[in-house]
Parts: structure tokens; C-alpha cells; sequence
């Protein structure tokens, strides 16, 4: 069935796809990329990576929600939450060559 | 930040780092993340998230203004949930009451705050941590 790839399967793939990186330097630098988009998105910075999509930091206000269990009001805070947003390249990369049209 | 940025940052992490190189690695990167999901893979980043594809099969529709029927073809959509390592950095700098993140509170076990306050229920009902 379909696998999961993971961190191990991109630092390989940079390996073999980049010359002259060891293979602990492909999973540094792998490791590196991540880091700095972590930081970027932490700081509350969008990051906009054409031909992959954009991932966006937003804000959200505190509202009442209720436990549905208990009926209970309680207060959600108000909060950040990261959300991604496919390139149109992306979601034709994922539809052509799945039969459809 | 764009992806010629993050490029420009990888290159400032090394002093032998050229930007040629630095663009193959961030390429290289996205690229065969972009492989894994055509392939139908689904995408694990420890400390930063998680991609799936979602599959939404083919049904048959019906233009509402003439009532004929047309076929909406299956589409492949990648959905992102973003991990609970970034989650928490994202919520932690936020600027409003930012100056006392609600962090020492759950060091041990990781429950969001919002879901484990039922006041009346006690004991009885944990958070849904059973998946």
C-alpha cells in the first residue's frame, strides 16, 4: 500500500540528488531547513514556497465554546494556529496522472 | 519568507555554502516531497508536520441550472496538520498576553488547555489521549 515517507527518505533523496554532500551533511542541511522554516513560522512570518504552497500563521480570537459531553461553557483562548495553502502546481502535480481527466 | 530567502539562509549556516547548492538542496527537498505525495505516500516531519493526500472519488453531479448530468471526476487534494512541537512554538510567541506563554503548565502530559477543562466531570471523562 502506500508508504510514509519521513525525514530519513528526504535527507536520502538529497543526498543522492546533490553532489559532493556526505551524507551527514545532507542530513544537517535537511535538518537546517526545517529548522529555519520553524523559526520563520514561530515569529509569526509567512513562508511562501512557489511550486509547493504557502504556509500561513493566523490568529485566532478566543471565543466560548461548549463541552458537548458536559453542555459546560468554556472559554477557547485565543490562539495561533499554522495553516497550509497548496500551489495551483502543486494540485495539478497531484491530479495528472491519476486517470481523471 | 520565500523560498529564494529560506535559500539565502541555508547559504548563511555555512561559510562554505554556495547558493547553487543551497537552491539544489531546498529543491531537492520539495521535490521529492511533491514525488512522495504523487506517488499517494503520505508525509511525516517530526517537529513540523504532517502532509496526506486526500482522495475524493468521482460522483456524478448535476449542473443546477439546466439539471444535466456531468461527471466530477476524482481529485487528489494534500491537506497539512501541522505538528505538536510547532504548534506549540507558534502559539507560545503570540503577541497579545504574549509575555507569560502558557507553557510550564503542560510539561508533562500534553493536553491542550482549551479541551481539559470540564468542570463538572472530574475524573470521570480524560481527554480523548486513547487513538
Amino acid at each position: 500500500m502506500n508508504g510514509t515517507m519521513t525525514k530519513v527518505d528526504i535527507i536520502e533523496r538529497v543526498y543522492e540528488r546533490v553532489g559532493g554532500l556526505s551524507k551527514k551533511d545532507a542530513s544537517d542541511l535537511v535538518e537546517m531547513v526545517f529548522d529555519l522554516m520553524k523559526v520563520t513560522l514561530e515569529n509569526g512570518e509567512k513562508i511562501k514556497l512557489s511550486g509547493f504552497g504557502n504556509f500561513l500563521v493566523r490568529d485566532k480570537r478566543a471565543r466560548i465554546g461548549r463541552n458537548p459531553q458536559t453542555n459546560a461553557e468554556i472559554i477557547i483562548p485565543a490562539r495561533r494556529v499554522l495553516s497550509f495553502k497548496p500551489s495551483q502546481v502543486l494540485k495539478e502535480a497531484l491530479n495528472k496522472e491519476t486517470g481523471g481527466a | 519568507m520565500t523560498k529564494s530567502e529560506l535559500i539565502l539562509k541555508l547559504t548563511q549556516t555555512r561559510p562554505t555554502m554556495k547558493l547553487r547548492e543551497a537552491e539544489a538542496i531546498v529543491n531537492a527537498i520539495f521535490d521529492s516531497m511533491i514525488e512522495a505525495m504523487q506517488r499517494g505516500e503520505r508525509i511525516e516531519i517530526r517537529g513540523f508536520g504532517s502532509f496526506v493526500v486526500k482522495e475524493y472519488r468521482p460522483y456524478e453531479g448535476r449542473n443546477p441550472k439546466t439539471g444535466e448530468k456531468i461527471q466530477v471526476h476524482s481529485k487528489r487534494s494534500p491537506t497539512f496538520k501541522v505538528g505538536k512541537e510547532l504548534q506549540e512554538r507558534v502559539n507560545a510567541k503570540r503577541p497579545k498576553d504574549g509575555a507569560t506563554p502558557p507553557s510550564p503548565a503542560q510539561a508533562g502530559s500534553g493536553t491542550p488547555p482549551a479541551a481539559a477543562t470540564p468542570s463538572g466531570a472530574g475524573s470521570a471523562t480524560p481527554p480523548p489521549s486513547t487513538k
